[in-house]
Parts: C-alpha cells; sequence; structure tokens
C-alpha cells in the first residue's frame, strides 16, 4: 500500500481503482497528524458525481479533520487530493464548504446578509465593493434556505438552526460543484433539518455532488446514497445499499454501538 | 484671549503644539481603525508584544548610527530599528505559537518581557556611552513630543495615510478571517498571509506612534477606540469607521489637553481621554451599555411580576411576593389592602382568557412558528390576526365566570 501511494503522490494520477478524472472528489493515501498519533491513516476514498455521500464514523475518528485536510485547511502529512480530477488549487472555485456552527463567535458584529456576502469575496473586485446584483444574490441565497426575512438581523440573534441555514447560504452564494458540509444537522430543529435536507436534494437534482460530515445513523439511509464509513482508517466506502450494513458498522464503531442498537437503524436487507 | 485649552484645540497655540496635535489626530484615526480588525481577530494583545519589542531596535538603531558618526538621534533611523526588532518579536511570537503546544498568550508574555528587558539593558549601555546624544531615548517608552520637529510630524502623517491605505485594500479579507478562518481558507484566502498583513500594520502604527504616545501606551489607542465603538454598533464596517473617529479625537484632544498645561504628558492623557470615551459607552450606550442593560432586565422583570400577579388575582391565589404587590399597587390594579380594583379584576381575567387562547392556539398551531412566539407576555393580539383569535374564542365558548376575586 505505501508504494501505492508514493506513485499517487508523485505523478498526482488516480490510482485508486474505482476513480475517474470526472470525480468531484478523490483522495489516496491521505495521512493526517496532529502529532505523534495519526487523526487520518492512509485514507483511500472516491466520491462519484451526483451524490449525497454521508462520512461516518465514531467521535475522534477523524471525519472532520478529513474535510478539513480535504480543503487543505489543515496540513496532510502524506497523500494527494483531486478535486475534478484536478488538484485542488486550480479547483477551489468549484468547492465550498459549510463549517461547523460552533467555530465561529456568533457575537461578531455583523448581519446575516454580510455572512452570505463572505461567500462572494471572490466575485468581489480589487477595491472587494459589494454591488446591487452581490446584495441580490445573496439574498436569494439566503431566500433558498428560508432565511430571506432575516437578512438585516444581527447574527447573535438568530437561533442554532438559523445560524446553521445562514452558513448554507453563504456556500450556496459560491456557487460550486461540491458542498463539503460539516455536521450540518448537529443540533438544529426539525424544521431546519427539513429545510437543509431540502436544500441538499435540490442540489443533488442540479447534478453537484454533496459531501455530509453525519452523526445520525438513523437518517443515513434516508438522506444520503454514498456513504464512507472511517475511524482513523477507511473502513468501507461505497453505495448505501451495499456498504452501510451491521458489519461495517460494528468494525467502524466497535464495541461503541450497540448490537440492539444496530438493529433499530433501516438497514438495507442485502 | 482665548484660553489655553481652546487656543490649543484651535491650532492657536504655536507651531509644535500644532504639529503635535495633527500627528496624534492622525495616528489615533490610523490605530483606531487598523487595531478594530486585531480587535475582530480576537488577537488585542499581540499589539502589546510588538510594542515592547521595538525597545531593542530603537537601542541597537541609536548605537549602530554612532558608529556610523551621526549623533544617532534620526528618527527615521531610530523607527527603522524598532521597526526591525518589532518584526523579529512578532516572527518568535508566531513561530513559537506554530512550532509548540504553548497557547500565543504565553509566547507574548514571554516575547514581550524579555526583549522588553533587553531593550531597556541597551538603553542602559548607552547612557554610559560618551558619544551621541543620548538624552530623550528614554522619551520612547511614554512618549515625549516636546522636541517633535516638522520633520517628524511628515513621517508621522506619511505613515499613518499608508497605513489607512493598506486597510482599506485589506478590510474584507480580514473581516472574512477575523469572522471564520476555516471559511476563508477553504475558499483560498491565505489565512497566514492576512494574520501576517494584519500584524505588519499594527508595527507600522505602533513604530510610527513610538514618538507621540511611546511603546506602552500605544497599546491603548490599538485596542480601545474599537472596543468603544463595539458598544456603538452591530456591523463590521461602522465599527472600524467610530474606532477610526474615536481614536482621531482622542489623539487630537489629548494632545490640546497636554498643551494647555505645562508638564501634561501628551502620551498618557491622549490615553485618558481615549478611556473617558471608553467610560461613557460602557455606561450610556443605547443596547450594549451597562445602564441600558439593567433597565431592560429591570422593565422585563416588571412585566413578568405583572403577568404572574394578575393570574394570581384571577385564579383567586394569594400573593406574597413584595415585588408583584408593588408592580400591581403601582398600576393601580389592586388597592393597598391587596383586593383587586376594578382595573385589576378586568385585566386579570384578560390575561386568564389569554391563557386559554394560548392554550388552544398551541393545538391549532403545532408548528414551532406560533407556539415558539409564545413566552407569556407577548400580547396574543400581536402574534395572532383578530380573525384566528375569534375562532379560539368560539372553541373556548362565551367567557366563564373568572373564578376567586369576585
Amino acid at each position: 500500500m505505501p508504494v501505492a501511494v508514493q506513485l499517487a503522490s508523485r505523478d498526482g494520477r488516480a490510482v485508486h481503482p474505482a476513480a475517474s478524472a470526472d470525480d468531484p472528489l478523490a483522495v489516496q493515501g491521505l495521512t493526517v497528524s496532529y502529532g505523534e498519533k495519526p487523526a487520518l491513516f492512509s485514507i483511500d476514498a472516491t466520491v462519484p458525481p451526483g451524490r449525497m455521500a454521508a462520512i461516518i464514523g465514531p467521535n475522534g475518528a477523524g471525519k472532520s479533520t478529513l474535510l478539513k485536510a480535504v480543503l487543505g485547511i489543515v496540513p496532510a502529512l502524506s497523500g494527494t487530493v483531486t478535486v475534478f480530477g484536478v488538484p485542488l488549487a486550480k479547483s477551489r472555485h468549484r468547492i465550498t464548504y459549510v463549517p461547523q456552527r460552533a467555530s465561529v463567535d456568533w457575537d461578531f458584529p455583523t448581519r446575516v446578509i454580510d455572512v452570505v456576502l463572505m461567500g462572494l469575496y471572490r466575485e468581489l473586485g480589487l477595491l472587494h465593493l459589494v454591488r446591487r446584483h452581490h446584495r441580490e444574490k445573496a439574498l436569494a441565497c439566503l431566500d433558498r434556505v428560508g432565511m430571506a426575512d432575516f437578512a438585516g438581523r444581527q447574527i447573535g440573534q438568530l437561533s442554532g438552526g438559523q445560524q446553521q441555514r445562514v452558513f448554507l447560504a453563504r456556500a450556496l452564494a459560491q456557487n460550486a460543484d461540491l458542498y463539503l458540509l460539516d455536521e450540518p444537522f448537529a443540533g438544529v430543529d426539525a424544521a431546519t433539518e427539513k429545510a437543509i435536507i431540502d436544500v441538499l436534494k435540490s442540489l443533488k437534482a442540479e447534478k453537484r455532488t454533496v459531501v455530509c460530515v453525519h452523526h445520525d445513523l438513523a437518517t443515513v439511509a434516508d438522506y444520503f446514497d454514498h456513504v464512507l464509513l472511517i475511524n482513523v482508517r477507511k473502513i468501507a466506502e461505497g453505495p448505501v445499499a451495499t456498504t452501510f450494513t451491521a458489519d461495517n458498522l460494528q468494525a467502524a464503531y466497535g464495541g461503541r454501538l450497540a448490537t440492539a442498537h444496530i438493529d433499530q437503524l433501516k438497514l438495507p436487507v442485502i | 484671549m482665548l484660553d489655553p485649552f481652546t487656543s490649543a484645540l484651535l491650532l492657536q497655540s504655536g507651531y509644535n503644539t500644532a504639529l503635535v496635535a495633527i500627528g496624534a489626530a492622525l495616528l489615533g484615526i490610523s490605530a483606531g481603525s487598523g487595531g478594530a480588525f486585531l480587535f475582530l481577530r480576537k488577537r488585542a494583545l499581540v499589539s502589546d508584544a510588538v510594542a515592547h519589542a521595538t525597545l531593542p531596535g530603537v537601542g541597537i538603531a541609536f548605537m549602530v548610527m554612532v558608529a556610523l558618526g551621526s549623533d544617532g538621534r534620526n528618527l527615521l533611523g531610530l523607527l527603522l530599528g524598532s521597526a526591525l526588532s518589532a518584526g523579529l518579536g512578532l516572527l518568535v511570537v508566531e513561530w513559537i505559537t506554530r512550532r509548540t503546544r504553548l497557547a500565543e498568550d504565553a509566547a507574548i508574555g514571554a516575547v514581550l518581557s524579555v526583549f522588553f528587558g533587553f531593550g531597556i539593558v541597551l538603553l542602559t549601555i548607552i547612557q554610559t556611552m560618551a558619544r551621541g546624544k543620548q538624552a530623550g531615548l528614554e522619551g520612547f517608552l511614554l512618549g515625549s513630543t516636546a522636541g517633535m520637529l516638522f520633520q517628524d510630524a511628515v513621517i508621522i502623517a506619511i505613515g499613518g495615510a499608508c497605513a489607512i491605505a493598506a486597510l482599506v485594500l485589506l478590510r474584507r479579507p480580514m473581516t472574512l478571517v477575523a469572522f471564520d478562518p476555516e471559511f476563508a481558507a477553504a475558499s483560498g484566502v491565505s489565512v497566514r498571509m492576512v494574520d501576517l498583513a494584519m500584524m505588519g500594520f499594527v508595527m507600522a502604527v505602533t513604530v510610527i506612534g513610538l514618538k507621540i504616545v511611546g511603546l506602552v501606551l500605544i497599546v491603548a489607542m490599538l485596542i480601545i477606540p474599537s472596543v468603544t465603538a463595539r458598544f456603538w454598533t452591530d456591523r463590521t464596517e461602522r465599527l472600524v469607521g467610530i474606532a477610526g473617529v474615536i481614536g482621531g479625537a482622542s489623539g487630537y484632544v489629548g494632545a490640546a489637553i497636554s498643551a494647555s498645561a505645562p508638564g501634561l504628558p501628551t502620551g498618557p492623557i491622549i490615553v485618558l481621554v481615549c478611556f473617558g470615551s471608553f467610560a461613557a459607552s460602557l455606561l450610556l450606550a443605547p443596547n450594549r451599555g451597562v445602564l441600558a442593560s439593567i433597565l431592560r432586565h429591570r422593565r422585563f422583570q416588571v412585566r413578568v411580576h405583572r403577568r404572574q400577579g394578575l393570574l394570581a388575582l384571577a385564579r383567586g391565589e394569594p400573593i406574597f411576593d413584595p415585588l408583584t404587590l408593588a408592580v400591581l399597587r403601582r398600576a393601580g390594579l389592586i388597592r393597598k389592602d391587596g383586593v383587586a380594583t376594578e382595573a385589576g379584576r378586568a385585566q386579570s381575567a384578560k390575561v386568564l382568557r389569554d391563557e386559554r387562547r394560548w392554550e388552544i392556539a398551541r393545538q391549532i398551531h403545532q408548528d414551532e412558528a406560533v407556539s415558539g412566539r409564545y413566552d407569556g407576555l407577548t400580547p396574543i393580539e400581536a402574534v395572532l390576526t383578530r380573525d384566528e383569535i375569534a375562532e379560539i374564542d368560539r372553541r373556548i365558548g362565551g367567557p366563564a365566570p373568572v373564578g376567586g376575586v369576585v
């Protein structure tokens, strides 16, 4: 395996068996470490186009780290990431990111519309002037997540679910082809969960690709069609129907997932 | 004849005073508005490390200039030296934070004290040197404006203008990085470069401020204006603008005050003026100020007690809470002996009826948009339409006799 990783990183071509140049996301031999102990070890994974993919694994499995490493937010120790067949540096405009809501200070002095306008940063000119069409675009994105009425609000006044929707609107403003979301459904109300999943499904209908770090095993089968199970190493990847199985879950979660709990999940019948 | 303060304020107190006042205002504007980004990035303390790290550079620059045969008092040379050593201090803080498990505050503490200590040692050595005009070098500690020359003011003005131009160009990336560094990085913004630019700005402001405010107090000029501005606005651009205005005004007024009486130090007076605006904002600002928040809390408390008291009246329960009794009595809803007045009976019946209406409303609208707005204090008429209330009343039936206090 290490040989394959080396090859991959040397010529940048996909060596992963299922990978092709059109794949929105392909990682090979991705290893990330915050100290001596790896947070992710030699992950190979591919997300085919137009899928709704879930990254699943126990706490500390490196799910968020995987997204951050793909985006270059945390440095990878080794391995390659290709987005739509080219290195990240050349495809940044096609990828967007929704971080965990708790990662920012919501008392920051800014309004909802200003947060969404941050998604349009790359479109602003040298002096970064916000023009009318930028503002209209931002409002349209807010409307898509049902938050248009809140455009002028101070962000500190939002509920957790509303904050999450604003983050999604900011990502929509980037008009990307690949969406990476870190736990978008964590701690949100039912109305927000519905609003978010509707938007994500509409993205899929537009042939865009969505990858979510997801923690709620009960909704995996309903929401997603592709799944990547990790626990520092990759456990399994593939279509939900063949990959989201009791055996794979047991392998990913070990003793931390009671068998009784697995029985309650809507696992696909093979 | 004008009094000394007014004439200083109107730039009528002589050439030097006018230069200092204008220089201090320019410094205040750039320090205030630039410091706002530092404050938003939650790295205010870095400016303290940068400021203290300038001192060895001043000493070394003096020594080098003396060794080259000048008297060592060239301001541009001294500022260049201070910028180099501040830059070094900054890189050391950055390096420690990135390479070790130490948090930034620990790195700042270490760098600040070591650089400052080394600078003091150098100044002491310089005092014993035979050559050069070392008198006044310690003025960089707390600022000294007595012997300010026109060319010094020009250096400050040019430096301040460049700093503000850099801010205009970098305001969006800096805001982006301050609010959400991860999203900024994912969008392809180099967080490290933006942070370095921000620190470079702090360094520039510190260096040009050495002459007026001194390195110990420059931190106040960077931080207090934006902390003050935060009381008045919830928007980034306004915060930056207000901070610039507060900084500039403090610099100008402070310089005028210190010129109006002999022996008043310029830098510390500017900082005190700046603090005055902070203290006033802390107390008096309309939304985030302390008084406003006390008042808001008190008003809310009264509303809660009024509603609880009216409900208790309607249900015929005894009221013991002295605040509840006081609130009801002041509103003329109960008599001195605690018995409900005419108005009290009417209003308590209404409160009880609204409680029932809400119960029905929650059954009808199970979505949280309506029930989420029920806090027991918002009048039902403000949430539901008249038709909806009529429908609810139809379900409740005719006005039922309100038990208890009849």
